[in-house]
Formats: structure tokens, C-alpha cells, sequence
């Protein structure tokens, strides 16, 4: 089976998920694999199967236990998505203020479906549930920084920012 | 009544109200001492005094449930901090983290003393990865200052504090879902008893608490139990926090007194300020999209615990949502419930079928296909996974199942007319069912 990291990679999953089982009891070290899967998504941006029997490693778990954690919940990607997500909230606060229409147009704009991926891999759109900033409704998280109080100007702009940002670097 | 003061947010958006340094210029780290010289059951005492109760949602009294931690437990204790506010229309825990994260430090510190406990857990949502960055400041700057750490101010109470993110799923609010989140496990709640007062985190004696909650202990040590009591009802002590959101002119959190009116809290200009466009309300959610919702002529209610637990209603997270005259009833409960369907985590038949269910009949409804008979089936559903009133008889293991029926019950009831009328005409009779972007232009 491949390997999941490079060398570099490699050392820093092992570094900081050291750091988050110190803080666990012995026998108890399955509690690291929530952090565990954080650290092989930040390192990597996905996490595949082989990650997660180098988590179960770790936790003195199982891939299957490791497996039923990370599909049970939303922020885990088990499959590859794009170099940055924006997470439209679609909740009750931001839908009064127009959340609806928000998606709509960054789904014109991406020429995307919510929960679709860009063909260039730039950009995968979902819509989210409550955020937590509906004083400032609505709201977008990009990789999960907030952008409140949004118009559709900002989100033009916001697209167009991440777009001249991929730019520069390729 | 005397005039009211803020006591929890009187120092939010001051600069620096963030940091150590900060937090101390504003008097902060003063509860602690005195706390450490108290014992610990005169602190758990002061507590209860104080009549607080739990601000995450279910309102119980905070220092009875301290006190149900048994004292002679051979196994550690454990403090666990329910950051993972995700109760639609909820920010207060946000805002807290943001602007004045070493007051919760500080009164996980007493807490700790209070309770026997050497080890404890903030579960923050996974989405709030600022506020996490944050926290983490915080953490080492008390390690830094003696705060946390071998001994906490040369007490010789050691205590450990970390950062848990969660990775994203609504249940884990749940406390017994937290915990086994916190345990490394999907976030499927227990069944009670036993609580986690006796059998918590990794089987040991654990208290889990809102992050408001323990934010107000030191203000409570510092002012006074009876004090701070006083500032509230006989019933629920203090002030608390409440987050507006939806059609008001200034959305955001208020530190608001027990006796206050959703009426005054929306429309007088020291609060929200009123409605945009000089439109009517139409409806407010008092306490999370979980809560009942209020018909504009309910709103006289005063935004506090007993007030609404007498017309079997809550207070819930304190998010209140307010929606004009132009909202369709239908469309916000369909969207509620695509958010509990959502949501829901599977574990109990009710709620797993019900809540999609309840989804599907809404959106039909919505989309002009909707059929009378609909409306019974719609309730019969509800019915299954909760009957109502009052609030507190739903069929599953956890209150997401109640969460899912109440608003059902209550939309269905108050405005059956705008429901039915979507049925005959088969159509959504308004023209914006939801509000409009702010640059999306004139309102037609």
C-alpha cells in the first residue's frame, strides 16, 4: 500500500499527534483520532485509507473504527475536493437575509452544483448548516476562515481574490 | 428596579480584551484568589446561591449539578467545556471566545478547585478554528502566568487545560455525544442514566458545561453569590446573553436582565432597534431554531427561563430569531427541519425516518404539491418522534428528537392558514418567502 505522507509529512504527523495523545490517559488514546484526522487533512487535504490506519496505528485503534469516525462527520473529506472550500450556511438567520440567493449566484459564478468541485480543482462549494455568526448573516466560511455579511459583490470578489492567488503561484 | 448594568460583557470590544494583559487591566484574575481561599463545597455553595443555570440550552441549575459529582471517587474528575455551539441562530459562545476568552479561563480554573478536577477538555465546533487559535493563546499564556499548570497561583492544585475540536456534526452539543466524541468515537449520545456527573468521560465522574456558563463563575465569586442573584429573578439569577439574529436593524449579542420583553428586546432602540423597512414582525424564534416559535402577539413574554417554560416554551441557547411580515411560515419551518434531518445521527428509528420525512412533506408543501391530508401526516410523524405540549416527552435516546418536533408543532399551529393557503393555491403565495441580499436591490 503507498504511502500516505512524504518524508517531511511524515515527520510532522508524528510530531503533533504525539503532542495531542500526551493528553490523554493510558488506554484511552483512541480519543487523539478526531486531532489525528485533522492533522492528515491539513497535511494533505483529504484524508485516504491509508492515513487512517497510521491514525488507528496511533490511537491503539482499528481502520474500521478509525473509518466509522471519519464518514461520520461533515468536515472530514474522504475524498479529494478542491484547494479551497467555501462553505455557504443556508441556515434559518442566514436564509432571512438572503443566503438563498448567495448560493445561487456562486454557483453561476463556479459554474458548479453545491457539493461539486471545480474542473480546475480550484474550488468546492457546499452548502453548510448554522455557522455560529448570524448577527452577520450571511455567512461563508473559506477554508474555514468567516467571511460575514456577505453581498454578492463580496462574493465576486472573493472568488475573484482566490482566482489571482492560484494565479501567481502556478 | 435599579438600573441595569452589564456584568459579563462590559469589557467586550475593548482592546485587548482578548489577552492576559487585558483581561487583568479590566480586573480580571481577581476571582480566583479569593476563590482559592474558599473551600471547595462554599464554592459549589456560592454557585447555587447564585441561582445559575446552564446557558447551552436546557437551563439546569449549574450548581446542582456540580454538586451531584460524588466526592470519594477513587477515579479522576474531569471539567469539560461544550464549546460546540451549532443551535441554529446561536453566536453568543462565539463572541465569548473572541472577546473575552480569560474570563473562561479563569472560571475553568475555579471550577476545577471546586470540583476536584486536575484535567480539563474544551470541545470546540471544528468549524470555529479562529476562536480554537485563540484559545490556544489563552492556554499558554496562563500556563505562562501560573494560572494553569503544576500549581495554579502556588496553590498546589495542579490542573491541565486543551483544546479538543470537533470535526463538525450538530449532536456533538449533545453533552453525552461530546463526550464520546471527546473519546475518539462517533458522536452518538448515551443513554441516561447513568449521567456524567458519575460516569462521564473515559467512565469517570465528568461535568460538562456551556462555555457562558462558566464564564459568568468568576463575575459570581467576584461580586458575590447573593449579588449577582439579585441582578435576575428568584428563579434564574443574573443576566444572561442573547443573540438576535434575522430581520432587525441591529442584529447581534445583548447582555439583557431576566425581566426584559422579546417586545422591548426587538424594538427598543437601546436593543435591536426594530424591523428594517418599517415592516411588522411576523414571528420570533425565542430560543433556538429548537424552541417553539412565538406568534407576533406572544412577544410581551419576558426572555427568561420560567416566563417562557409557563407557556411551554423555552429559553434554550438564547438565540432568538426574528422574521418580518414578509417571511413564509412555510418555508423557515422547511428549513429547519432540512437542518434536523440533517442533523440527526441515526441512532434512533423516530428521529432517523422522521426527521427526513417531516423534510420531504415541507418541501412539498413549499413547492405548491403539497395536499390537505398532508398537514395530518405532517403531524402524525411529529407526533412519533414527540408530542406536544408540553416539552419533554420525545421517544428517542436524546432532546434532538424534541428538538426536531417542537418548532413542527408550533409553526403548523400558529399559522396553519398560510400553510393551507400554499395547499389551494398551489403555490408559495410570496414573492421573497426569505429575505434579500443587502445589494440585491429594491425589495419588489
Amino acid at each position: 500500500m503507498a504511502a500516505p505522507f512524504t518524508t517531511d509529512q511524515q515527520k510532522k504527523f508524528d510530531e503533533e499527534i504525539a503532542r495531542h495523545l500526551s493528553r490523554f490517559p493510558e488506554g484511552r488514546k483512541a480519543a487523539a483520532i478526531l486531532p489525528g484526522l485533522h492533522i492528515v487533512q491539513d497535511l494533505i487535504g483529504w484524508i485516504p485509507p491509508e492515513a487512517m490506519i497510521q491514525v488507528a496505528e496511533k490511537c491503539e485503534s482499528t481502520p474500521e473504527r478509525v473509518r466509522e469516525v471519519a464518514s461520520f462527520y461533515v468536515m472530514y473529506f474522504l475524498k479529494p475536493k478542491g484547494k479551497h472550500v467555501i462553505d455557504v450556511c443556508t441556515n434559518i438567520s442566514c436564509s432571512l437575509r438572503g443566503a438563498e440567493t448567495l448560493i445561487r449566484h456562486m454557483e453561476e459564478k463556479l459554474g458548479i452544483q453545491m457539493g461539486e468541485t471545480t474542473p480546475d480543482q480550484l474550488f468546492t462549494l457546499r452548502e453548510f448548516e448554522c455557522l455560529g455568526a448570524c448577527g452577520n448573516a450571511p455567512v461563508c466560511q473559506v477554508d474555514s476562515r468567516f467571511h460575514m455579511d456577505m453581498t454578492l459583490k463580496k462574493a465576486d470578489q472573493l472568488i475573484e481574490d482566490l482566482r489571482k492567488q492560484a494565479g501567481k503561484k502556478s | 428596579m435599579t438600573q441595569f448594568s452589564k456584568v459579563l460583557t462590559k469589557d467586550w470590544f475593548k482592546p485587548g480584551s482578548h489577552t492576559y494583559a487585558g483581561y487583568k487591566a479590566n480586573g480580571g484574575y481577581e476571582a480566583l484568589p479569593m476563590a482559592l481561599k474558599m473551600q471547595p463545597q462554599e464554592i459549589i455553595d456560592a454557585v447555587k446561591a447564585s441561582g445559575l443555570r446552564g446557558r447551552g440550552g436546557a437551563g439546569f441549575p449549574t450548581g446542582m449539578k456540580w454538586s451531584f459529582v460524588p466526592k470519594d471517587s477513587p477515579k479522576p474528575k474531569y471539567l469539560c467545556i461544550n464549546a460546540d455551539e451549532s443551535e441554529p441562530g446561536t453566536f453568543k459562545d462565539r463572541l465569548i471566545l473572541e472577546q473575552d476568552p480569560h474570563s473562561l479561563m479563569e472560571g475553568i480554573a475555579i471550577a476545577s478547585y471546586a470540583l476536584g478536577v486536575h484535567t480539563s477538555y474544551i470541545y470546540i465546533r471544528g468549524e470555529y478554528l479562529e476562536q480554537a487559535e485563540i484559545l490556544e493563546k489563552a492556554i499558554a499564556e496562563c500556563y505562562e502566568a501560573g494560572i494553569f499548570g503544576k500549581s495554579v497561583l502556588d496553590s498546589g492544585w495542579a490542573l491541565d487545560v486543551y483544546v479538543h475540536r470537533g470535526a463538525g456534526a450538530y449532536i456533538c452539543g449533545e453533552e453525552t455525544a461530546l463526550l464520546n466524541s471527546l473519546e475518539g468515537k462517533k458522536g452518538w449520545p448515551r443513554l441516561k442514566p447513568p449521567f456524567p456527573a458519575v460516569v462521564g468521560l473515559f467512565d469517570a465522574p465528568t461535568v460538562v458545561n456551556n462555555v457562558e456558563t462558566i464564564n459568568t463563575v468568576p463575575t459570581i465569586i467576584k461580586m458575590g453569590a447573593a449579588n449577582y442573584a439579585a441582578l435576575g429573578t428568584p428563579k434564574s439569577g443574573g443576566t444572561r446573553l442573547v443573540c438576535v439574529s434575522g430581520h432587525v436593524n441591529k442584529p447581534g449579542v445583548y447582555e439583557i436582565p431576566m425581566t426584559l420583553s422579546f417586545n422591548d428586546l426587538i424594538h427598543k432602540q437601546e436593543w435591536c432597534g426594530g424591523i428594517p423597512g418599517g415592516r411588522k414582525v411576523k414571528a420570533v424564534i425565542p430560543g433556538g431554531s429548537s424552541a417553539p416559535v412565538l406568534h407576533h402577539s406572544e412577544l410581551d413574554v419576558a426572555a427568561e427561563y420560567e416566563a417562557l417554560k409557563a407557556k411551554d416554551n423555552m429559553a434554550g441557547s438564547g438565540a432568538v430569531v426574528v422574521m418580518d411580515d414578509s417571511t413564509c411560515m412555510v418555508r423557515a419551518l422547511w428549513r429547519i427541519s432540512k437542518f434536523y434531518a440533517e442533523e440527526s445521527c441515526g441512532q434512533c428509528t423516530p428521529c432517523r425516518e422522521g426527521t427526513p420525512w417531516m423534510e420531504r412533506i415541507l418541501r412539498k408543501i413549499e413547492e405548491g404539491q403539497g395536499e390537505m391530508k398532508d398537514l395530518a401526516l405532517l403531524k402524525s410523524v411529529v407526533n412519533a418522534i414527540a408530542p406536544y405540549p408540553p416539552i419533554g416527552l420525545g421517544t428517542t435516546i436524546c432532546a434532538l428528537g424534541d428538538a426536531a418536533a417542537l418548532p413542527v408543532h408550533s409553526f403548523v399551529d400558529k399559522f396553519r392558514a398560510e400553510f393551507e393557503q400554499h395547499i389551494t393555491e398551489k403555490r408559495c403565495p410570496f414573492p421573497h418567502p426569505f429575505g434579500i441580499l443587502a445589494d440585491e436591490g429594491v425589495r419588489k
